[in-house]
């Protein structure tokens, strides 16, 4: 029985929001290089063997942009699929429960490509 | 989750169709979404001819037109006939507009005509706007001040009023905040277009002193970050303005006082 203003003011303001929007600006923009250059070292070692690709990567200069390229596409993925969830699921366990698994999906992701680069670069 | 499709209920099915009117020799097709509470039939899509000789050049003079002429159970709403009250606002031939300001030959026939999309039907082409109305007022569309006021008015430069211009002309008539799947979406949270424009109006405003509380109001994901920059609500407003331009003013004055 809320009065309409009261549903709209709801629980208030979340006074949230501006640092997520700023920072998917911000990997946009780092994605435009990030991409470009790991596509760039994609292709020039697409159809190479084994030592050339692990020679290639072993080079610090292309192994930090990969990680660069990583952190910046990934946190742009999450905080994206986030609006997505957040637009789309209104049942609201069920929009904990997705988001939750984004962030884990991410993290798992992140985790994976870092020990991969660091494997071949220090072979632990 | 988003529904898709409509409830077994709101499904619309076709409707009657009415009689052409004898003898005349220009005649547009209108085919009109029907529905009444209380009778609990689904909504209906409901044909009618209007005789172009003996109707005035705009969509609100046909639907005045056939209210009169043939069907007088028609439901809508409508004043001003001039694009200032926004009352007779609804969906045309696809696109949110008023139907005073815009002519019958300006979309193509048979002209189908639907109430503002999503939002609870009254009647007919009547749309429930109560809580596009509660939205407006949250956002407190007035001058804020704690400075006394002055004797004769609060000054404003030319330039400072310059920056109200393509905000003050808004109408509230909701086509634009009805058109953004944003809205369609997350009605009950996010602000949509229109209050959002308004909310800009105020913020710019050189004489209001509370820019700092408005903004505070407005930091939510929800409330004002739903906007993914769609731009339905720029296309689709029938006085020319642009929601979307406003909103990314407000977004940049976030940016600006937290860098």
């Amino acid at each position: 029985m809320k009065t309409p203003l009261g549903n709209v003011r709801g629980l208030g303001s979340a006074h949230a929001g501006t640092g997520h929007f700023w920072l998917q600006r911000l990997t946009a923009v780092a994605n435009i290089v990030l991409v470009t250059a790991f596509l760039i070292i994609v292709v020039s070692i697409a159809g190479s063997g084994h030592a050339e690709i692990v020679a290639k990567l072993s080079n610090p200069f292309v192994a930090i942009l990969i990680l660069a390229a990583f952190l910046s596409v990934l946190t742009h993925m999450r905080i994206g699929m986030q609006v997505i969830i957040e637009d789309y699921v209104h049942t609201e366990i069920r929009k904990i429960a997705l988001l939750m698994a984004n962030t884990f999906y991410t993290i798992a992701v992140g985790l994976i490509a870092v020990y991969a680069i660091l494997k071949i670069n220090f072979g632990l | 989750m988003v529904e898709l499709t409509l409830p077994k209920n709101s499904k619309v099915t076709e409707g009657k169709v009415w009689p052409k009117p004898e003898g005349a020799k220009r005649v547009t097709e209108f085919h009109i979404y029907r529905w009444d509470p209380d009778t609990g039939e689904n909504p209906r899509m409901d044909t009618y001819f209007v005789d172009r000789d003996d109707c005035g050049p705009m969509l609100l003079d046909a639907i005045i037109w056939i209210k009169n002429k043939v069907d007088p159970t028609l439901t809508f709403r409508r004043s001003c006939r001039e694009g200032v009250c926004g009352s007779c606002a609804m969906n045309i031939d696809g696109l949110n507009t008023l139907a005073c300001t815009r002519g019958i030959d300006e979309v193509k026939a048979p002209v189908k005509i639907y109430p503002l999309p999503h939002l609870p039907v009254v009647k007919d082409l009547v749309p429930d706007l109560t809580n596009f109305y509660a939205q407006q007022a949250s956002i407190r569309p007035w001058l804020q001040t704690e400075t006394p006021a002055p004797g004769a008015e609060w000054r404003q430069s030319r330039h400072e009023r310059e920056k109200l211009d393509g905000l003050y002309e808004c109408i509230l008539c909701a086509c634009c905040t009805t058109s953004c799947p944003s809205y369609w979406w997350n009605s009950d949270r996010y602000l949509g277009p229109a209050t959002l424009l308004q909310a800009y109006r105020w913020i710019v405003d050189s004489r209001d002193e509370a820019t700092g509380e408005r903004l505070d109001a407005l930091e939510d994901p929800f409330r004002l970050y739903r906007c993914h920059t769609i731009m339905n609500c720029a296309n689709t407003c029938p006085k020319g303005l642009n929601p979307a331009k406003a909103i990314a003013e407000i977004k940049k004055k976030m940016v600006e006082r937290q860098l």
